[in-house]
């Protein structure tokens, strides 16, 4: 199965609901006009995108009146400025020296210790070592959730005591990488909300602290954000960025019917790339994002 | 875009400066407001739709009263038109007239019904009954591992089996366990499911055919977004649910998934929980939460949310020594400390009405609160206790171990000097109230 395939089958009940309901807008001769935009900004809408960028979406399109017109369809151009939303694509390599140090933040239960063990695999079998460090100190039983990860996925794992320094236990991972010469470090932190202070100085300590082990590092701060998530989405992305500054963002379960369409504004107002995207509970079903593969697969039947 | 609201229906009827009765046009105006208010709270758009109309109904002709502008008027017919979807029914908790009863808690991956369950056994422990925790959840790495370290916490009896591959026969085993052990309530945790997903959602019926139970509650995250509708409608549709516990309610998520969901599936709102601590599980309360989805402001939680992480022993005890010894930069600095642990300071600000347009393109700067910490732990145990000491030489001293200027460490002493003041008036009063302390 191609890679469009599977993406399709994991955002099919996503596809379903959305471009059914575009295409029935748009179906026969239906004008473009008030009535049918207002369906459309109801549908978009629908997907969590938020109001100010669905008017701004509806906008473009009305602009656009006389070549759409011409064209027959507004569903190309429509297609072409979500695609222009997210921009190009910017998966998650790793590059520079060794070890390349991931920082995984987020609200709790968006899935970060899933998305880890999901991305550690991945590193695996593309032949990297890699390191967890087991960085969520506070939730009970994280660590043995860690733990039972790198285990499947063939990762080392870097612990302390439940309750222990997180900030230790990152800089602890990124040394023994150091010593070790592994190729990639992933820290997993406690599930935090962006609303309370102290729990971000937390982040930013361990983000110091990492950088005390390694100059450069972390090179990624990834933000896990789940796609079920409505506009608070975009107060997390703001809050988690003026921290520590968040260079990607996973946007995680988007098998369910979400659509995540927050991501689209979180682009637009803090351009802050989508990088990876979870489409399944499968050990491989966490992918680099595509902003045009995204769209055709939302947009194909 | 707190407190928007209530400005832009003011500047929407500011014309209509006198009494008399809501016009049609104005009406619709501001219900267009009201619409894109409840969009942004993630209220389902299906569900904006229907009570924009039905509000539209009740608005239309009514008198203005004396007391109100007319924005006022619009807002506390919204205000109350929400209270009344969100409550109305009863939402006690029902527990069986023989025991065990058995709590299902059901929802998505990461809702928090790991958290919730034993939140939920620590109320029930405190209470004076006898809950028993049972780990359902056979899916996530380590649940059980979770489930039991929260059950140590509390000392809940957790009961567990890492062989079977069925919650039903968990379900099963664990009323066993809790009759002979008489145990009153049993807290089932099931595995995180997607709504869509057939064979979870079978498991979950294969449960409740086992062992039916007495409250099935979904567990939903507050910052759900648009799908909360069709997450509610499936899940109740399948198993049928009795309440909803709603998580993470201590973020800046507006909510509106509430009222989705209550509008879907006409099941209360049972519980909210505001924290990761096992403690922080708290009642329902309508109003508060559609004045929280209006982003109106809501001065009974902040009060409350102060009052909560204010120890009410703690403050008699700073009250009296306060009233004995004075108030010291100590004292002070304990102050901030807790305010900052509330929350942001800004999401505090915002929950007291008028305090949203004051502050509007004000930020609050939280480095000041560091600043002024960072100038008191610089000062000696003595200059803490008696300000009377800080000469220039001091003062200059305080500034470079604090990496301020003299300037900013002027003026925490004046802040404190003021506050010490305002403290005075309370002497002779009633115990001490929360001292306003904000450095601005």
């Amino acid at each position: 199965m191609g890679f469009l395939d599977r993406l399709k089958g994991g955002l099919e009940k996503t596809r379903k609901a959305f471009v059914g309901r575009i295409d029935a807008v748009f179906s026969g001769q239906k004008p473009l006009n008030e009535e049918t935009l207002e369906e459309l900004e109801e549908i978009l809408i629908s997907s969590d995108i938020g109001v100010s960028t669905a008017v701004e979406i509806v906008e473009y399109l009305k602009s656009k009146e006389g070549e759409i017109r011409k064209a027959g369809s507004p569903r190309e151009f429509l297609k072409a400025h979500m695609k222009d939303l997210l921009g190009r694509p910017q998966p998650l390599v790793i590059f520079g020296e060794k070890p390349f140090v991931i920082l995984t933040l987020g609200v709790n239960g968006t899935g970060k210790t899933t998305t880890i063990g999901k991305l550690a695999s991945r590193f695996v079998s593309e032949g990297h070592s890699v390191i967890i460090a087991a960085g969520d100190t506070f939730r009970a039983a994280a660590i043995e959730q860690l733990e039972i990860w790198a285990g499947r996925s063939g990762a080392q794992i870097v612990k302390q005591k439940a309750g222990g320094d997180p900030a230790a236990v990152a800089f602890d991972a990124v040394e023994a990488a150091k010593s070790r010469g592994t190729d990639v470090v992933i820290i997993d932190t406690a599930g935090r909300l962006h609303t309370k202070s102290p729990l971000m100085e937390e982040l930013k300590k361990i983000k110091r602290v990492v950088g005390r082990a390694m100059p450069d590092a972390p090179q990624e701060t990834l933000l896990v954000v789940d796609a079920t998530t409505g506009q608070n989405a975009l107060n997390q992305a703001k809050l988690f960025n003026e921290a520590v500054g968040v260079t990607g963002i996973a946007l995680t379960k988007l098998d369910g019917t979400s659509k995540g369409g927050i991501v689209f504004t979180v682009k637009r107002e803090l351009d802050i790339p989508i990088k990876l995207i979870g489409i399944g509970e499968g050990v491989d079903d966490l992918r680099d994002f595509n902003p045009s593969e995204f769209i055709e697969a939302l947009f194909e039947p | 875009m707190l407190d928007s609201l209530s400005e832009k229906l003011e500047g929407i009827f500011k014309k209509l400066k006198g009494k008399g009765l809501l016009k049609e046009q104005d009406i619709d105006l501001a219900l267009k407001e009201v619409r894109v208010a409840l969009l942004e709270a993630d209220v389902n758009f299906r569900v904006v739709k229907d009570f924009i109309q039905g509000l539209r109904e009740k608005a239309v002709g009514k008198e203005v009263l004396d007391s109100l502008t007319p924005g006022q008027q619009v807002i506390k017919i919204v205000h109350a038109e929400l209270c009344t979807l969100l409550g109305g029914a009863d939402n006690r908790i029902k527990l069986s007239p023989n025991p065990p009863t058995l709590i299902m808690m059901v929802g998505l991956q990461g809702s928090g019904k790991t958290t919730t369950s034993a939140k939920l056994a620590r109320m029930y422990k405190r209470e004076g009954r006898r809950p028993l925790l049972a780990a359902a959840d056979l899916q996530r790495p380590a649940a059980i591992d979770q489930l039991i370290t929260l059950g140590g916490q509390l000392d809940v009896p957790v009961y567990y089996s890492r062989e079977t591959k069925s919650p039903a026969a968990v379900s099963q085993e664990a009323l066993k366990k809790a009759k002979l052990e008489g145990r009153d309530i049993v807290i089932l945790d099931t595995a995180g499911r997607l709504h869509i997903d057939e064979s979870l959602m079978q498991e979950l019926k294969d449960i409740k055919a086992k062992t039916p139970p007495n409250e099935t509650l979904l567990v939903a995250d507050a910052m759900t977004g648009q799908e909360a509708v069709n997450i509610a409608k499936n899940f109740n549709e399948a198993i049928g649910l009795d309440g909803v516990v709603l998580t993470k309610m201590d973020g800046d998520a507006r909510g509106g998934a509430a009222l989705s969901i209550k509008a879907v599936t006409g099941r209360p709102i049972k519980l909210i929980g505001m924290g990761e601590k096992l403690d922080m599980l708290e009642q329902f309360y309508p109003e508060r939460l559609a004045s929280r989805i209006l982003g109106m402001g809501d001065v009974l939680s902040l009060i409350e949310k102060a009052q909560q992480d204010y120890d009410q022993k703690e403050a008699e005890k700073l009250s009296r020594k306060i009233m004995s010894e004075g108030f010291t930069f100590e004292d002070l600095r304990d102050q901030l400390k807790k305010i900052r642990g509330m929350g942001s300071i800004e999401s505090l600000l915002s929950m007291i009405p008028g305090m949203g347009a004051k502050l509007r393109g004000v930020k609050v700067d939280e480095k000041e609160f560091v600043k002024i910490e960072a100038i008191i732990n610089s000062m000696t145990l003595r200059e803490r206790a008696n300000h009377n000491l800080l000469n220039g030489s001091r003062r200059k001293r305080i500034a470079d171990g604090s990496g301020t200027s003299i300037a900013e460490v002027n003026r925490v002493i004046k802040q404190y000097l003021e506050m010490k003041k305002m403290l005075k008036m309370f002497k002779g009063g009633k115990g001490l109230r929360l001292p306003k302390i904000m450095p601005f």
